[in-house]
Order: structure tokens, then sequence, then C-alpha cells
């Protein structure tokens, strides 16, 4: 069994009411930002289930939003998160789904990335989607993302990079939606690197994505 | 090293001579990789952030989203500023505190999840009342909220600290365990004693169901933190007076799991069932839902 901390039970510092519904709700907020990774103007947040139902009592759409725009969990901005930004519009939809997680979001930045993610209670959360693309990450490692033609040595090539670096990877997961088709990799890290690795994996043939995922507080 | 039982506990301090927030401190120290006077901060920056908790909610009368809650507190400050609380100024100053953390954390001020958000007024009002009028220094307020913390860790290992898991056996009841644990601990208890108040909160508190009103973080649960945070204090007192549970703490714990199990899926915090499906309850809920659309 994994060790817990005892901060688990003594934390987060947070704005309120809920673990799952608020500080989660920024939490995946901010794993979308910084899975993007870059300046936008539109970002949409279709909500499912206990977060569509609930949401609007808990903050729930308000932390969404903050946490896309940078706000940490225990910010008490978040509350009046409507009055401050500028410059990014933004929408919501309300859906059920009993497929999805009881607490559910789909956020849509420029329209050109979709990043779906659950609150799994105690602040915790996990995105499991990137544009189609089935993940697990919990923000608790900085990691590598990439997106690629479906080819062999193409782990190898990348774990190379990183290798060179000296960092330590601490898990390296594949996926693709057929043979030859398109394949994603994410790549766990002990330590984070810099934004130039990032610029040497966009030179391998084949790769058309590529970010730098910091991981969260 | 995980620590997966009281009986285990006891047996390391007993082994090691050591205090329960020793072991806390040690155990999170090695999981972290970082020294001792490193988790004695990060305990007191939390220890910190309860108390301006505190103060943040003693100011405020903001009601919430339902207009039914937010201003209680500023009621109990009136009437104990008239004529005191039948049991004195640590009554008055816990129940106070709860309120005014629990509170500030529905109309979305910053306070520390303990264990979660809808119980966060339990642990710091019994730590900071109790250290306030005992004149309890801060290293042992400290040792309190160690305590707590590991407490509520074992705890955890056995069941999600969710109330859609166990219902609010698993937040209130949980969090007023980890506050009998921290007094006993400041009223210079043994660890037997801290744990025996911690069995003998938690035992009383199994069955309890998790229903809020509307899904909102407010009826019951603001209020219930007072009364639960006055419970663990019942607790203490009884556990430091030699009164010790027939039923050791580690089977406490698996009889809330398993409460928890039994209990019906309406009764963890779906808001289908017990005071959440009860008219008044649908009256609000109608309300709310019209006012949003």
């Amino acid at each position: 069994m994994e060790q817990k901390s005892i901060f688990s039970v003594i934390s987060p510092i947070m704005v309120g009411p809920s673990s799952s519904h608020t500080a989660g709700a920024v939490r995946l907020g901010l794993m979308a930002k910084n899975i993007y990774n870059n300046d936008f103007a539109k970002v949409k947040f279709i909500l499912y289930n206990s977060f569509a139902t609930t949401g609007f009592g808990h903050g729930t759409d308000k932390g969404l939003l903050a946490g896309v725009l940078g706000y940490g969990v225990d910010d008490i901005s978040i509350k009046n998160i409507f009055s401050i930004v500028n410059n990014v519009e933004y929408s919501y939809e309300y859906m059920q789904d009993i497929s999805r997680h009881p607490n559910s979001v789909d956020i849509i930045i420029d329209d050109k990335m979709t990043i779906s993610g659950d609150s799994i209670g105690a602040g915790e959360i996990r995105i499991n989607n990137i544009n189609g693309f089935a993940t697990d990450i919990d923000g608790s490692y900085d990691t590598l993302l990439l997106m690629y033609k479906d080819k062999p040595g193409m782990i190898s090539m990348v774990s190379d990079i990183i290798q060179k670096r000296r960092v330590n990877i601490a898990s390296l997961h594949c996926g693709r939606n057929s043979k030859g088709g398109t394949a994603s990799m994410y790549l766990a890290l002990d330590v984070p690197i810099g934004d130039d690795v990032v610029e040497i994996v966009k030179q391998i043939d084949d790769v058309f994505f590529v970010t730098n995922i910091r991981k969260l507080k | 090293m995980t620590i997966l039982s009281f009986s285990e506990l006891i047996e390391r301090c007993k082994k090691e001579n050591k205090r329960i927030y020793e072991i806390a401190l040690e155990e999170e120290a090695f999981l972290q990789a970082e020294t001792l006077d490193v988790i004695r901060i990060k305990t007191l920056e939390t220890l910190l952030a309860m108390k301006d908790a505190i103060k943040d909610g003693l100011k405020s009368s903001e009601k919430s989203i339902s207009n039914w809650c937010g201003d209680d507190c500023i009621k109990l400050q009136n009437k104990y500023k008239k004529t005191p609380a039948l049991f004195g100024k640590i009554f008055e100053k816990i129940t106070t505190y709860a309120l005014a953390t629990a509170e500030e954390n529905l109309r979305m001020g910053r306070i520390v999840a303990c264990p979660t958000a809808g119980s966060c007024g339990i642990v710091p009002s019994v730590i900071v009342a109790v250290a306030e009028e005992e004149n309890i220094s801060e290293t042992e307020q400290i040792n309190g909220l160690l305590t707590a913390g590991l407490v509520g860790l074992i705890v955890s290992n056995k069941v999600q600290l969710a109330g859609a898991v166990a219902g609010c056996q698993a937040e209130c009841g949980v969090a007023s365990a980890m506050a009998a644990a921290a007094l006993t601990q400041m009223l210079g208890g043994n660890v037997d004693e801290i744990l025996q108040a911690t069995a003998l909160a938690l035992k009383n508190i199994l069955g309890l169901t998790c229903d809020p009103v509307c899904g909102l973080v407010e009826v019951p649960c603001i209020k219930r933190n007072a009364f639960l945070a006055i419970h663990a204090v019942t607790a203490s007192e009884l556990a430091l007076c030699g009164v010790e549970s027939k039923i050791p703490l580690d089977e406490i714990v698996d009889t809330l799991k398993i409460t928890g199990q039994l209990m019906s899926p309406l009764l963890k915090e779906t808001s289908q069932g017990g005071l959440a499906k009860t008219k008044t309850a649908l009256d609000l809920e109608k309300k709310l839902f019209n006012n949003k659309q």
C-alpha cells in the first residue's frame, strides 16, 4: 500500500465550500491550462452529472474558470472571478451522462483542444482524455505529452532525448487509435524538463503535437 | 513503514517510548524526504490558516446562495456578549469558532479541509478555543494537529473520507474523532487516553448519514460542525477520566466502514433521501433552480 501524507487529511488550504466541487474544479482548470500551455481567447466547459446539477451551489463554474486562468485553490478572488475575467470568452453547458464519472468536465480551449477530467474526491483529480486520447494524469508529476503518427522507434527516440538530460522517467504510457494511425505518449518525470526539450521532440518526423505539462502544486 | 492500524500505532509508541505526534512527524518527514522542522513549519502554516479562517468567519454575516445560512455565528457572538453560556467560555468559543469556519466555507472564503471542507470547523474550533482559554503553547497546538492528522490518516487507510463513500460518519464524524485526539494530546493525556478519546468519539457517530439539502454544504452541515466539536470534548473528558471503549478502536473503524457499505446510496451525498427529501428541502430546490434559469 502506498503511504499517504497526514496532509491528505489536514489540508488543502482552499476556498470553500467543497473539496471535490470547488478545489477539484480549480485543479482541473489548472491542469487544462498547463496542458494547453499557451495563451487562449475562448474556453467552454461541459459539466456532467453532479458537477452539472449541484455545481452552481459549490462554485464549480467559478472554480473551473479560475483554474484555467491560473488562480490557485486558496485564492479568494475565485468567488468574484466573473467580474475579474476579461479578454477571455467563456461559456458553460450542463449534461447528464451516466457513462461519465459523477464529477466530470470537458474543457474546450479555443475550439482546438478538448481536455476531459474527473474530480475524484478530496480535491484530487484525473485528466483522462486529451483530444480523444485516453490519459491518466493526476497532476502529481511533470509530464511530457506528445501526439504523433504511429510508427516503430518513437519510444526509444523520445526516451533517448530525455535520458540525455539525465531526467528519470517515473512512468511511460502509450496509446493509439489504430495501427499506423494517430498515437499518443505521455511520460511522467521526476524533475521538470525545459521547454527546449519540447522543441527538440517536435523536430522528430511525424510528431505533430508536444506539450510540457507542469505538475500541480 | 505505513501504519495501517491503531494497534500498530500503540505498539510503536510503546516500543519507542514516543508520543503519537512524534511518530506522525517522523513518518511525514520520511515520506516527504524532509526534516522534522520542515514538517513542523508546514503544520504551523496549516494551523495559522485555520486561525485566519476563524477570524474571517467571526467578522462576516454574509448569507449563502440559499439565503438560509451564514448569520448564525453572529447570533452566538451577540448572545454571549450579554450572557455567558451555561458551560462557560470554552463552550462559547468552540461553538462560535466552529460556526465561523463552516460559514466562511459556504461563502467561498479560505478554509482548511480537515479532513473535508464540509467538516472544516471541527478540529480548528477545538484546538484554537482550548488553546486560548487554557494558555496552550503554539508548539503544543502543532502537536495536537499532528496527532489529529495521524489519527485521521489511519482511519482513511481503511475508509475513504467522503460522504459519498460512508456518509457523514466519514466527514464530520472522523473530524470529531480527530479533534478528540488533538484535544487529549493538548490536555496532557497519554497515548492510551488519546486513542480512547478517538474511539469514544468515533463510536458515537456511527450511522451518521450525508443528506445535504439541495446538495449544498449548508443544511445540516454547518451546525453539525458545532455539535460534533462539542462531541469531541465529551469524548476527551471521558477518556481523561479513565473511561474506556469496550470495543477496540480498530474494530470501530471497521464498523464505520461496514456501516457505510450498508448505508443506502440515497443517504450518501446524493441528496436523494433524508433531510434532502423533506417537503421544505424540495420547495427550496424548486426556488433555487427557478432562480438559476
